[in-house]
Parts: structure tokens; C-alpha cells; sequence
């Protein structure tokens, strides 16, 4: 409901519209973020993400030095000195585990956003133009959805040179068809709406109405599209990283499970120097898989309001 | 019909752009490490399989089209060229000989997972609130938020180094003959339960929470109310009429759920040295085999498409309605 009051009265305000921001839109957001905040689920992740990003910010005043150095004898277990315990080579697993997310995190969200972006302009631009545009971009879409991701992940990274560039590139180029449909589907209904319709009749130019008209009254949906592909981001990075396939002498929380597990952590036992970067990879796809979950159910009536319904059925 | 052969069209499209990506890739590439791997293999390869080479790389003076003509009708007649870490076995024996065991762990994996997921999926959406419902989403959320590899490592560890319950990786006790007496298959399956048990673990959760979402919407349909007022057993309502019209987005999430299994048993393979095509395109990867990287994928990307395949022709027999538009 909140999502068509919105719209209707956007069209009087872009109707004399001056480029900057929509009326109503920040308004519309700054709503959700409130719902966001009362809910203890949503908080919860918020909290794990943001300890996360200040780690990952203030690495070199958290563990200062090169975390590559041998500081201590191999394969020491957790002590006083080295809190998460050493590698087989005498690195600190902490300060590993510290600058990885340096890494893990900045390309998570990197991806994140571009595959984000893609699947945005993909899928609105297939609502909104339809049909021989939109049949064109739905093959292309359903296509990349098709092709197993990891096969098509490795191929394109053994043949592209190592690097973050490299596992950006062919994480969004794997990544970007998921949300280009979910985007599709909802920018699809909205295409049906009056308001648009009326914004198509007044002469507005289609990337003004995309973004202007559209966009906004998909808030939740980008959101929640954001954060499974950040999810999807920082997951398989740390996959291509745990084959070889990423640049093995960076420190990310992917290259740290392939050190461990070639240097045999797995079978001798030194279950201290995977459990962290794993663990953490875990932490932060659930934090953001606890705030998608909210914003889900924030803006969803159906899946919210357990208790009235509750009380519907008996 | 109409339906079907469409999406007979996709898939036809989708093997044609996989086969166009794997084409361009290595000509695309920069610093030509094919014609360095040449160079390497000088002295084993005989001319006819440098010149399969040369075909499958783009490193002979042809123009681009007729190269991509070849290129085509090699992989359609099966010749994949040679694989240069198990020179000189074609990479499509070297496939052949793997594909069995990914088919045994994915597939497997796959039906527990679908079979278990959508049962509790449909409990906890019929009991709003319950215990079930309380307690597994944001469990099987938490477990499905690990990655796939990092499951398998922990449960290796746990259950085979540790606990020392169940083999350390590999498919079957290392030199006992493949046969099929029953004491073969037992070892098999001892090898399988941890592997195949972390990929159902986390894959669990979204099955389950994708049934139970679309149960909460049939359970509020007015038929259900009708089918109460009727006097119809609880279980009788809760399968017969909500779980069978909330099946349908479960049997198209299980054709797309697919490319993930195969993502998910590549990953578990190569931490269990479970000798299944995953671990032998790790294998490829770490010695720069291109013929059998690219091998594999066309392999896989195959089989994806045409398990879809077989999914729609399922759907068109379970949903009549796509049968008439």
C-alpha cells in the first residue's frame, strides 16, 4: 500500500521535477531503515557487519606489520601471545584472518553493487521496453542463469590473468542474471501501473522513469538483491580463492583455507588455522542474510504479522 | 508442446553460448600459454595431435569462422583433444571414467536434500510458530551461510580425522577392485555418507524455506478452509491438498537447484579427494590442462541442461495449465 501512495504522489512532484533527488523517495527509505532498526534480527546482523567493516578499516592499527611474517615457531596452537594460534609457516592466524577481510570484504562489495547495478539496468530496461527488447534481454538472462556458475567461474579465471580485478570481472559476469530477474518480475508489475503510464504520456524521457518513477518503488527489492549478491560475492571468491585460482600470495579469507589446506592442516589437526576465516566468511553471509530476511519480512505483509494470523486460524 | 519445444530452444541457445564462450576463450587469452604448453610437449606429441591442438587453441592461420566450424563439429563428434595432465588419455575418457562418481555424490546429495527439505518445510509452514518453525530457518540459514568447502573441511575433520567414524576421503578403500558385491557398496557408501551429508546440510535451507513460504500462501487458500469444513483429517488436507499445489515452485526450483548441486559436489569433491570430476578439474586447473578444463565444463554445462530439459517435460505432465497456453 505504502508503495502506491509513494508512487502517486511522485508523479506530481516530477511532474515540475529539477534533477536532484525525488521528493519522497529518502522518506520512503528512511521508513524502512527505521522498521530495519526495531527489528532484533535485523540489528543483530547490522551489528556483526559493522564490527566487520571497522576491523577491516583500521587492520593495520588492530595488527600492525607484515601478516605474511613468520613470527613464531609452526603450527602453535592458541596461546596468550598469539590469540588464534600459528600456521605451519609461523604466521599469525589473527592477523591473517584481520587483514583478510581487508580483501573478502572489499570485493564482496564490490561485486556486490556492479552485479547489482547490471542486473538493475538489465531488468528494468527488459520491463520497461518489453517486447522484442525484453524477449532479447529474458534469453540472454535465463542463458547465464543456466550455465552452472563454478564451472563457468573457473574457466573464466584459469584463462584470465590472477588477480582482484580478474575475480571481480567474472564474479559479476556469473552473478548478475539472479538479480536482472527478480528485478524483471517487480519492475514488470509496476511497468502495469496507472502512474506510469501517465509518466509515459507527459513526455518524460524512459531513463527518467526508470530511475525516477521505478527504481524508488523498488527499494527493498534492490536491497535485498544487494545483499545475496554480497553474499554470493564474498562466497565464491573465497571458492575460486580455495581452488588456486585467485592470486594465492594476497591474504583473503579465501587464500587462507587453500594455505591450510595445503599445508595438511586437515589431517594433522591444526584445526586453528581454518576455523577462523571460514567462521568469519560464515558471520558475515549470515549477518547479511539476517538483515535480507528482515527486510523481507518488514516488506512483506504475508510473511510478517505472525501473531495476527496466528489468531486468524484457530 | 509449444511450452516444451521453447524451452528446447533455450537450452539449444545456452549449449551454443557455452560452446561460443569456451571457443573465444582461448583465443581471447593473452600471453599464449597454449602455444608455451606446445612448446613443452614438443618432444611427446606426435603431428596429428599437435595439429588437434592447434585446432582446438586457434593457433593455425584459418580464418576465425571456419576455425569455429571445426570447432563445433570436433565437440559433436567427441573430440575434446587430449588432456595434457594424464597425456596422452582424451580428455573424453579421462571424463568418462570420473563422471560416474559426481553423479553418485550430487545426485544422491540432491534427492535427500529435496526430499527432506520439502518435508519440513511443509510441517513448519502448518505448524505457524511452532517449535520447527522457530528453530530451523535461522538454524539451517546460519548452516547455509557457510560456504560449501568450509562445511566439507569441518566435517572431515570432525568425523573422519577426529572421531575417525567414517574413511578420510576417497570414493572406495584404495585397492579393493570396483565390483558389485555387497561388500563393495558398503564401502562405497561409508565413503559417501560425510561428503553427500554436507552438501545436504547446506543446501537444506533453502528448500525448506522455500516450501514453507509458498505453503503459508496455499494454507490461507479458501479450498483449505473448505476441505476443514468438510471434517478432512489434518494429514489428509496438509498433503493431498496444501503440499500438492505448493509442489510447483519446488519442482522448478529443483531444475535450477541443479547447476548449484554440481557447484556445491565440485567444491566437497576436491576436499574429499572424492575422485569425481571436480577433483579432476581442480587437477586440470593446478597443471594448466585447458582441453580437459574446458571439457568439463561443456560436460557439465550439458548435463545441467539437459537434467532442465527433463524437468520441464516433468512440469508439463504436473501443471495443466502450461499444457493449454
Amino acid at each position: 500500500m505504502s508503495v502506491q501512495n509513494s508512487g502517486s504522489s511522485m508523479l506530481t512532484t516530477t511532474a515540475t521535477s529539477q534533477p536532484g533527488a525525488p521528493v519522497n523517495a529518502p522518506r520512503h527509505r528512511n521508513r524502512l531503515a527505521l522498521r530495519l532498526l526495531r527489528d532484533r534480527r535485523a540489528l543483530t546482523g547490522l551489528v556483526i557487519l559493522v564490527i566487520f567493516v571497522v576491523v577491516a578499516l583500521a587492520a593495520p592499527l588492530i595488527s600492525p606489520g607484515n601478516p605474511r611474517s613468520s613470527v613464531a615457531a609452526g603450527s602453535e596452537s592458541p596461546s596468550f601471545a598469539h590469540l588464534l594460534g600459528t600456521t605451519s609457516k609461523g604466521e599469525d592466524v589473527l592477523a591473517l584472518l584481520i587483514w583478510g577481510s581487508r580483501s573478502s570484504l572489499g570485493i564482496g562489495f564490490t561485486v556486490g553493487a556492479l552485479a547489482t547495478l547490471v542486473g538493475l539496468l538489465i531488468g528494468l530496461t527488459s520491463a520497461y521496453f518489453g517486447r522484442a527488447i525484453d524477449d532479447f534481454l529474458s534469453v540472454v538472462t535465463n542463458i547465464f542463469l543456466l550455465i552452472p556458475g563454478l564451472p563457468l567461474l573457473i574457466i573464466l579465471a584459469a584463462f584470465l590473468p590472477p588477480g582482484p580485478g580478474t575475480i571481480v570481472v567474472v564474479l559479476v559476469i556469473t552473478g548478475w542474471a539472479g538479480s536482472a530477474r527478480v528485478v524483471r518480475a517487480q519492475a514488470l508489475s509496476l511497468r502495469g501501473k496507472d502512474y506510469i503510464d501517465a509518466a509515459v504520456v507527459t513526455g518524460e524521457r524512459p531513463l527518467t522513469i526508470m530511475l525516477r518513477e521505478m527504481l524508488p518503488n523498488m527499494a527493498s527489492i534492490v536491497m535485498s538483491t544487494f545483499l545475496a549478491c554480497v553474499i554470493f560475492g564474498i562466497g565464491a571468491q573465497a571458492g575460486l580463492e580455495f581452488l588456486g585460482l585467485g592470486d594465492v600470495s594476497a591474504v583473503s579469507w579465501g587464500t587462507n583455507l587453500f594455505w591450510a589446506t595445503n599445508e595438511g592442516s586437515l589431517i594433522r589437526g591444526t584445526w586453528w588455522t581454518f576455523v577462523p576465516s571460514g567462521a568469519a566468511i560464515a558471520l558475515i553471509a549470515f549477518s547479511l542474510a539476517l538483515i535480507n530476511y528482515a527486510v523481507d519480512e518488514v516488506t512483506n505483509p504475508r510473511l510478517a504479522g505472525r501473531a495476527k494470523r496466528k489468531d486468524r486460524r484457530r | 508442446m509449444a511450452f516444451i519445444l521453447r524451452r528446447l530452444g533455450y537450452y539449444l541457445i545456452a549449449f551454443w553460448a557455452s560452446l561460443s564462450i569456451n571457443f573465444m576463450l582461448p583465443r581471447l587469452m593473452p600471453g599464449d600459454p597454449v602455444g608455451r604448453l606446445l612448446g613443452q610437449m614438443q618432444g611427446t606429441l606426435t603431428d596429428a595431435q599437435i595439429e588437434q591442438f592447434r585446432h582446438l587453441f586457434g593457433l593455425d592461420d584459418r580464418p576465425i569462422w571456419l576455425q569455429y566450424i571445426q570447432y563445433i563439429q570436433d565437440v559433436f563428434t567427441g573430440r575434446l583433444g587430449i588432456s595434457t595432465s594424464q597425456f596422452p588419455v582424451p580428455v573424453v575418457d579421462v571424463i568418462g571414467a570420473q563422471l560416474g562418481w559426481t553423479i553418485l555424490l550430487g545426485g544422491t546429495a540432491l534427492l535427500i536434500a529435496v526430499v527432506l527439505g520439502n518435508l519440513l518445510g511443509i510441517w513448519a509452514a502448518w505448524r505457524r510458530g511452532g517449535l520447527l518453525d522457530r528453530l530451523f530457518p535461522p538454524l539451517l540459514v546460519f548452516v547455509g551461510s557457510f560456504p560449501y568447502f568450509f562445511i566439507a573441511m569441518i566435517a572431515l575433520y570432525l568425523f573422519a580425522v577426529k572421531l575417525k567414524w567414517f574413511p578420510i576421503g576417497q570414493a572406495f578403500t584404495l585397492g579393493t577392485a570396483p565390483s558389485f558385491s555387497g561388500e563393495f557398496i558398503g564401502d562405497v557408501i561409508r565413503h559417501l555418507v560425510v561428503p553427500a551429508g554436507t552438501i545436504v546440510a547446506v543446501s537444506l535451507g533453502g528448500w525448506m524455506l522455500g516450501m514453507r513460504n509458498t505453503m503459508i500462501g496455499t494454507a490461507a487458500e479458501d479450498y483449505i478452509t473448505m476441505a476443514r469444513a468438510k471434517g478432512l483429517r489434518e494429514g489428509r488436507i496438509m498433503y493431498r491438498y496444501a503440499a500438492r499445489n505448493a509442489m510447483l515452485p519446488s519442482v522448478t526450483a529443483f531444475g535450477m537447484s541443479i547447476g548449484f548441486v554440481v557447484g556445491g559436489a565440485l567444491l566437497t569433491e576436491v576436499v574429499f579427494a572424492y575422485p569425481g570430476i571436480g577433483f579432476q578439474l581442480l587437477r586440470a586447473v593446478q597443471s594448466l590442462d585447458y582441453p580437459l578444463m574446458q571439457g568439463i565444463f561443456l560436460t557439465l554445462t550439458a548435463a545441467v541442461l539437459v537434467a532442465n530439459f527433463l524437468i520441464d517435460i516433468l512440469y508439463v505432465r504436473l501443471d495443466p495449465r502450461v499444457r493449454v497456453r
